[in-house]
């Protein structure tokens, strides 16, 4: 079989070298990019995320990334966002008012309440909502890495899975071909391998390429 | 659905090789950083700390190159510090592999340099490093790796480098550090009371009992410790079993 072949969009996200890393370990072929250009004849794309939702959605402006991404979901190719990657398919955040997000999901990413100590940073447990591409055959009672403030608080009809930190939050969301993750399978040991193999054998599957 | 207390190995190296010392003096090798990681990585370890205990700058390459190393045998959170003085370094070091930052020292004598890392890598990414030193009914912030008092009183200082953007606390007691004498639980519980984020107590670890201790009375959220893990006295799958059957959240790893 041949590899799956991944592009992941470079904004200067500091988790990419190792979302890379984990998928070069499962045997998926991994480029990057960060023009319109580089985004086009994707098999699968992947959106990693860590830091500011403000800085992740003007890089993407800034490098003319936003219009071609929203082309490419419309068309069906495969998309996993991890992070902050989850929380730009919404309309907002309140982490930067003023920038929108991609708008794919209804509903504002709003910060985790000041009850519990933040970040939400570790290992916690999910609760399934319904079955996933994303989590297929991952034991119920796995751990995923956490590391954020701001989440997806709003009840979602794409949410799969539920983490809780001070409140509930969406942990996955899968919407037709775009998936997405709160946590960070790069960084969450075998169970975040499997997400990973699970996301690379749907796009093998489902590509339109 | 908890969030797990974790289980933290930390990696002292002279840049290259991993070092073990009593209080930071008398260091002996203690083996190949990217070999250690592995072995972690595989039996349980939440995360790993590596830091350049040395951090002259002109073995800065060297370390830059263990972390390389050592995160390619990872998929666990990597931490990485040791001499970070500027927002170039630090981002080399990220760059290298590393997902978090710790600072120190260099802090302490600029704090602005928190709110510099935070402000471009996100507090998630920056851990303030705290080594502290009972004085009296209080502790106070010690510099250098544990050789000059800085003036500062250690749970004030925690609370202002959360205020500046640290998104954790990497909280080492000097007077328990290499004594296995047991995590100081009076110090780790004041910090963790006194600020919103998380708190990694170091220094001290023997026993399983240390870290039961720690999660119950420390109210730490992680605990860290290095040669009890080096030597095998104690293997992590063994000593997350025993927190597990008391009642604490940890993630077994089968």
């Amino acid at each position: 079989m041949n590899a799956v072949r991944v592009t992941l969009i470079e904004y200067g996200a500091g988790n990419l070298p190792s979302v890379e890393r984990a998928l070069r370990r499962l045997g998926a072929e991994t480029r990057c990019a960060a023009t319109p250009a580089g985004l086009a004849g994707s098999q699968a794309i992947i959106l990693p995320g860590v830091g500011h939702f403000g800085a992740l959605m003007r890089t993407l402006a800034e490098r003319e990334l936003v219009v071609p991404l929203r082309a490419a979901l419309a068309d069906g190719v495969p998309f996993l966002g991890i992070c902050l990657g989850l929380q730009a398919l919404y309309g907002s955040s309140e982490e930067a008012p003023d920038e929108d997000g991609l708008g794919l999901l209804a509903g504002m990413v709003r910060p985790l309440p000041q009850t519990v100590k933040l970040p939400h940073m570790g290992w916690n447990q999910l609760r399934r909502l319904r079955p996933s591409v994303l989590l297929r055959d991952v034991p119920a009672t796995a751990y995923f890495y956490f590391a954020h403030s701001y989440a997806a608080l709003d009840s979602s009809s794409a949410a799969v899975a539920l983490c809780d930190h001070g409140a509930p939050f969406v942990a996955a969301l899968e919407q037709g071909k775009v998936l997405a993750v709160q946590f960070h399978p790069e960084k969450s040991g075998e169970a975040g391998a499997k997400v990973l193999r699970n996301f690379l054998e749907f796009a093998r599957r489902e590509s339109p390429q | 659905m908890t969030l797990a207390r974790r289980i933290i190995p930390c990696l002292d190296t002279d840049g290259e090789r991993v070092v073990k010392g009593v209080q930071f003096v008398n260091l002996r090798d203690a083996g190949d950083p990217a070999a250690l990681a592995a072995r972690y990585n595989r039996e349980g370890a939440d995360e790993l700390v590596v830091l350049d205990i040395a951090a002259s700058r002109d073995r800065r390459p060297t370390f830059l190159d263990t972390i390389r190393r050592v995160a390619e045998q990872l998929a666990i959170p990597l931490t990485a510090g040791g001499g970070i003085g500027t927002v170039e370094d630090g981002q080399a070091i990220l760059r290298a592999g590393a997902d978090k930052l710790t600072v120190n020292t260099a802090a302490v004598r600029r704090p602005e340099l928190i709110t510099e890392l935070s402000g471009k890598f996100g507090a998630q990414a920056v851990v303030l490093a705290i080594d502290a030193k009972r004085s009296g009914e209080t502790w106070e912030v010690m510099v250098r790796g544990g050789r000059e008092a800085a003036g500062r009183n250690a749970v004030a200082w925690a609370e202002e480098g959360v205020a500046r953007g640290a998104g954790e606390i990497l909280l080492t007691s000097m007077d328990r550090d290499g004594t296995r004498n047991g995590f100081d639980c009076a110090l780790t519980a004041a910090v963790s009371r006194a600020v919103s984020v998380p708190v990694i107590a170091s220094g001290g670890a023997d026993s399983p009992e240390d870290f039961l201790a720690v999660f119950a009375e420390g109210r730490a959220d992680a605990a860290l410790a290095a040669s009890i893990f080096h030597d095998d006295a104690q293997r992590l799958g063994e000593l997350k079993k025993f927190l597990a059957a008391r009642g604490v959240p940890v993630r077994l790893v089968p």
